[in-house]
């Protein structure tokens, strides 16, 4: 509970491995509510792995062990008493491939409100407004709204990405984590899904993963720069990209590596 | 409405009524999944039972004594190894050139689609209806007589389909990229399949053929009508009694005369034959899984 300030998550001296491998080396960050972030570094930087920190998607392998401290909201998501399901219920995840069910429309934006709920509690009024808001929300209401019986899995990408954000409005997330959302996308797919990033600010913490530095710099309020499990820096994404305070970030904004 | 989502995450009464289904559902599932093993170590556990008076090396190298009422079953083991490997002689390399014509070559046309309807039906037809098919075509019309040539390749045509499924299935295994980056340095499709496929799907081509030598052993009914006999007179321990064109006895065949023919059989016999008949099926399958441990720890992808 009372979540300090204004910050949404916030790491103490996270170090995560997979096997022997050091995947993440004393993260301490502040990530800070309301905001987008965007995570940038080279591959194999530990930008997901620490994403996925963020609602426990990596303890699924066996293999993996964590240290350090997590809270969201400032909560420590590694209490004993803290619920996958609870968290994960508010903690929204957005992956690179769209990954609409193979159901409907409605179908797919209902989807976690009849996971958290009892069936009687949800009359279909309920559902249809609840799929109105999100669809709005993410601006497909005005082309799918007499289509919403249509499969999720035909639609085109840059609509599935959305329906893919749209599926966890519902829930009322307080955090939306997105991995690389716009690179199975092409640019007019890409601008679209950055408008509605920008769109959603405020309502959440936004998290957003990527490869392209031009998107991080237009479409982030923060940014962090890893390298090699390590952050490297973590300021306000104008001044990290005109004067990086670290020779090693100004060597990966202007492309020398990565 | 919903509940309101809280910030510490805790489990609401809603997600603990689901997660107790949850444990439900997993210990269902772990049951079903341990049932199946019970049967088999029953068994097992029952077969062994009755036939331990009879267990013994004397029992499979000694020939049936006093009217197949005492004794062993030599005949009856060396003609099921001779049935079994004869006619997977036959239909392991015919199986594999198809199902690689079929895999590799073969293009979407209704020709190729009817081969493969063909094969697909071949499989679901009853051994009863091969073991007819055997009489006719080998026993008759091919003048092999009742023989262990004609009981042999009705056998191969009964395993054949399967064999093709599942080296279809082996050869589609191996990643499609492997093939193109043979393509795109000239190779021939079969120099790609020589260079590339074959070895990284032999493992599982030779696990489905193997898989048959179980099927080819316990079936009766093809040998019954094309070349088993109940009894067939053999000398102790001779490794090489048959020929060709003469019937032989089978270990499957040897347990149902036992069972059903014969009056005043020692009791623990036909369990002991059909300790030998499962004792052999499971030696050929954990060499066939030793065998594809073996090649897959050589294959890197």
């Amino acid at each position: 509970m009372n979540a300090p300030s204004s910050h949404s998550i916030t790491t103490r001296d996270l170090s995560l491995w997979y096997g022997t491998f050091q995947a993440l080396k004393n993260v301490t960050l502040n990530i800070q509510h309301g905001l987008i972030t965007s995570l940038i570094g080279p591959s194999g930087c530990g930008k997901t792995t620490l994403l996925r920190c963020f609602n426990r998607v990596n303890e699924r392998y066996g293999y993996v062990t964590t240290k350090g401290e997590i809270r969201l909201l400032g909560k420590n998501i590694y209490d004993a008493n803290v619920s996958l399901q609870a968290l994960r219920r508010s903690v929204g995840m957005v992956f690179q491939r769209p990954n609409p069910l193979p159901i409907s429309v409605y179908e797919n934006v209902v989807f976690g409100l009849r996971i958290h709920s009892e069936r009687r509690a949800l009359p279909r009024r309920v559902l249809d407004d609840a799929v109105e808001k999100a669809l709005t929300e993410v601006g497909l209401w005005h082309d799918l709204k007499d289509h919403l019986d249509r499969k999720a899995t035909t639609l085109q990408l840059e609509q599935q990405q959305k329906l893919c954000i749209a599926r966890l409005l519902p829930l009322k997330p307080r955090i939306i984590l997105m991995d690389e959302p716009c690179s199975a996308l092409d640019v007019e797919a890409t601008r679209a899904i950055e408008e509605l990033i920008f769109a959603l600010k405020g309502h959440y913490t936004i998290v957003i993963v990527t490869h392209n530095m031009a998107q991080a710099r237009r479409a982030s309020d923060e940014c962090i720069f890893m390298l090699l499990g390590e952050v490297m820096e973590h300021r306000r994404t104008e001044e990290l990209f005109l004067t990086p305070a670290n020779s090693r970030t100004s060597d990966y904004i202007e492309g020398r590596y990565g | 409405m919903t509940d309101a989502p809280e910030n510490n995450f805790t489990a609401t009464p809603l997600i603990r009524k689901r997660l107790r289904q949850e444990t439900m559902a997993k210990w269902i599932f772990f049951g079903m999944a341990a049932a199946m093993v019970v049967p088999l170590l029953l068994i097992i556990g029952y077969l062994a039972v009755r036939a331990a008076p009879s267990l013994s090396l004397e029992f499979i190298l000694d020939v049936p004594r006093r009217g197949m009422t005492a004794g062993g079953i030599w005949p009856a083991l060396v003609g099921t190894i001779y049935l079994v490997f004869l006619s997977l002689a036959v239909s392991a390399p015919i199986g594999i050139l198809a199902a690689i014509y079929l895999n590799e070559y073969a293009r979407d046309n209704w020709f190729n689609r009817v081969i493969n309807l063909a094969v697909l039906n071949l499989a679901g037809v009853p051994s009863i209806v091969h073991a007819l098919f055997g009489l006719g075509a080998f026993v008759y019309a091919a003048r092999f007589g009742y023989s262990i040539i004609s009981a042999a390749l009705t056998l191969a045509i009964m395993t054949l389909p399967v064999i093709i499924a599942s080296t279809r299935e082996a050869l589609a295994s191996v990643p499609p990229s492997f093939r193109e980056a043979c393509w795109n340095v000239g190779a021939t499709r079969w120099q790609a399949i020589r260079a590339v496929v074959l070895p990284n799907a032999i493992s599982g081509i030779l696990t489905g053929v193997i898989l048959q030598v179980s099927r080819a052993a316990g079936e009766t009914a093809p040998i019954m009508f094309t070349g088993a006999v109940f009894f067939k007179a053999v000398e102790r321990g001779d490794l090489f009694p048959y020929y060709l064109d003469e019937q032989c006895m089978a270990l499957s065949m040897h347990l149902y005369t036992l069972s059903t023919q014969v009056p005043g059989v020692m009791e623990s016999i036909p369990y002991a034959t059909a300790i030998v008949l499962l004792g052999s099926v499971l030696l050929v399958n954990a060499m066939a899984i030793s065998l594809r441990v073996y090649l897959r720890t050589r294959k890197k992808w």
